[in-house]
């Protein structure tokens, strides 16, 4: 028997079609919480990507000397350059937070034991845990960045 | 005088089925049904068919479709066989969900527009009708059998009993109430992108055998799904358990197998290896 992988009929290209590709990751609407945090924690993964890559530009400056150094950091004091620091704190801590506890449930922790399913069957895996993990990793970030704008906006 | 009692008996029943017409008749609405048509070989594009359908409370998606099919255009093509949410052949998308036609009330949408279309992830071979041929091949490569030497029925007097406590059988009994409906493989993003992965189905399947303790493929079921477009593509999004109309629980299964994947769960000695093991088998 032909293995999987080297029948010919898997490759074609029409294997392709109707495929809901990149709108499926975009769209976090439609399935309850877990695929909104799926959607945040990828999004915010991306995000601090970016904002990892500006930070090293950043601090790249540093061997120009002082006066680049400084000129980079009054780029964080304007109203746009606070406002991108509190995404960067809400981010990062909705990442972390959520993404420790992806650790867990991604290696078969806190997701309850499987059983025998009775009508209307409500599946073990989106239990009550876990939506309030994704509600306390949303509820710090909130949190955190209520805080760094009180500290930010509140020092000017 | 018989025939006048039962001239009077028809008549009292002729009375009783006009009341229960209009009580059935107050009871009815129509709702709009939008219903999604291709037919590939004939090369036209795509676009939607509106049909006015009578329902009732008890009206499924698929009686809807079915009156607008022998009523308003025969030509629309859907496929169902149980109408009972076994057979596993009625899934389509149903106002943005993937869901069982037959096991979906018009009264549940809770929408007066019902929209059909076929199932996203799988190519569509004509109208609400999509082609599972790469959905069944990924189920087929988790080799969905019990993989036993002992269990060979080819020689029957050497045919091994294997006794399973209850306690063994509720570790994979959800996961092999899989009806092959693709509902899963449908809503998941992983799947959305990337036509190597197995999907939710399939890893479930890998779950279910790898879980039995009748089973003593143990280390090559977890080859088979530790690749590079395997298991690990799944990012927990959940969506699978969501819309599984039969508490498969896809994303547990997965979950779980990942554990002992990276060794933090430990799998109990399983039966079937210990004696195949002791018979030189292994
Ligand atoms: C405490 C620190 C961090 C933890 C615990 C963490 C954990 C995680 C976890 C568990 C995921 C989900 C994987 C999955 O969906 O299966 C994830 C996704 C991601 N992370 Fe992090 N992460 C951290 C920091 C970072 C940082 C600093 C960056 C950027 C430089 C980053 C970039 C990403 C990206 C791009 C994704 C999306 C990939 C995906 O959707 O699978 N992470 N992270
Ligand atoms: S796991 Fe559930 S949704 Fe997926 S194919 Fe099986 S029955 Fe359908
Ligand atoms: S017709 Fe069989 S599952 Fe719907």
């Amino acid at each position: 028997m032909k293995s999987f992988k080297e029948d010919k009929i898997y490759w074609d290209s029409n294997r392709r079609e109707n495929r809901e590709g990149l709108k499926a990751w975009l769209n976090p609407s439609r399935y309850g919480w877990e695929r909104i945090s799926y959607w945040l924690q990828r999004l915010t993964g991306v995000f601090l990507l970016i904002y990892f890559v500006g930070h090293v530009i950043e601090t790249s400056s540093l061997v120009d000397g002082k006066d680049a150094w400084n000129a980079m950091l009054e780029l964080t004091q304007t109203t746009w350059g606070h406002l991108f620091l509190i995404l960067v704190i809400g981010t990062s801590t909705f990442h972390s937070a959520n993404g420790i506890r992806l650790l867990f449930t991604e290696t078969g922790r806190g997701l309850g034991k499987p059983g025998r399913p009775d009508y209307p069957y409500s599946p073990v895996s989106l239990n009550y845990r876990q939506k309030s993990g994704i509600w306390i990793a949303l509820i710090l970030a909130a949190t955190a960045m209520l805080y760094g704008a009180n500290i930010l906006f509140a020092g000017e | 005088m018989i025939a006048l009692v039962n001239i009077k008996n028809s008549r009292t029943n002729l009375e009783h089925d006009q009341k229960k017409e209009s009580e059935i008749a107050s009871n009815r609405k129509v709702i709009h049904l939008r219903v999604y048509r291709k037919n590939p070989k004939q090369g036209k594009s795509s676009h939607f068919d509106k049909f006015e359908v009578p329902v009732q409370r008890w009206t499924t998606v698929l009686d809807a479709l079915l009156h607008a099919k022998g009523y308003l255009d025969n030509s629309i093509a859907i496929r169902y066989s149980c109408r009972m949410a076994s057979c596993g052949s009625c899934g389509m998308k149903i106002n943005g969900i993937p869901r069982l036609a037959c096991y979906t009330k018009v009264s549940e949408i809770d929408e007066n527009i019902i929209t059909c279309e076929p199932l996203p992830n799988f190519p569509i071979i004509r109208d609400l009708v999509t082609d599972f041929s790469d959905f069944f091949e990924h189920h087929r490569a988790m080799e969905p059998f019990i993989h036993n030497p002992n269990a060979d029925i080819v020689d029957k007097n050497s045919l091994t009993e294997f006794i399973q406590s209850p306690k063994d059988v509720e570790r994979y009994l959800q996961s092999s109430y899989c009806i092959k409906c693709g509902l899963c493989y449908s809503a998941c993003p992983s799947v959305g992108t990337d036509t190597k992965f197995p999907g939710p189905q399939a890893l479930a399947q890998a779950y279910r055998y790898f879980a039995d303790n009748r089973d003593d493929a143990t280390q090559s079921r977890l080859d088979i799904v530790d690749t590079k477009h395997g298991i690990w593509r799944c990012h927990f999004a959940g969506s699978c358990s969501v819309v599984c109309p039969k508490g498969v629980d896809p994303a547990l299964g997965i979950q779980l197998l990942r554990g002992h994947l990276v060794s933090f769960s430990k799998n109990d000695k399983k039966l079937a290896e210990s004696r195949t093991r002791s018979l030189g088998k292994i």
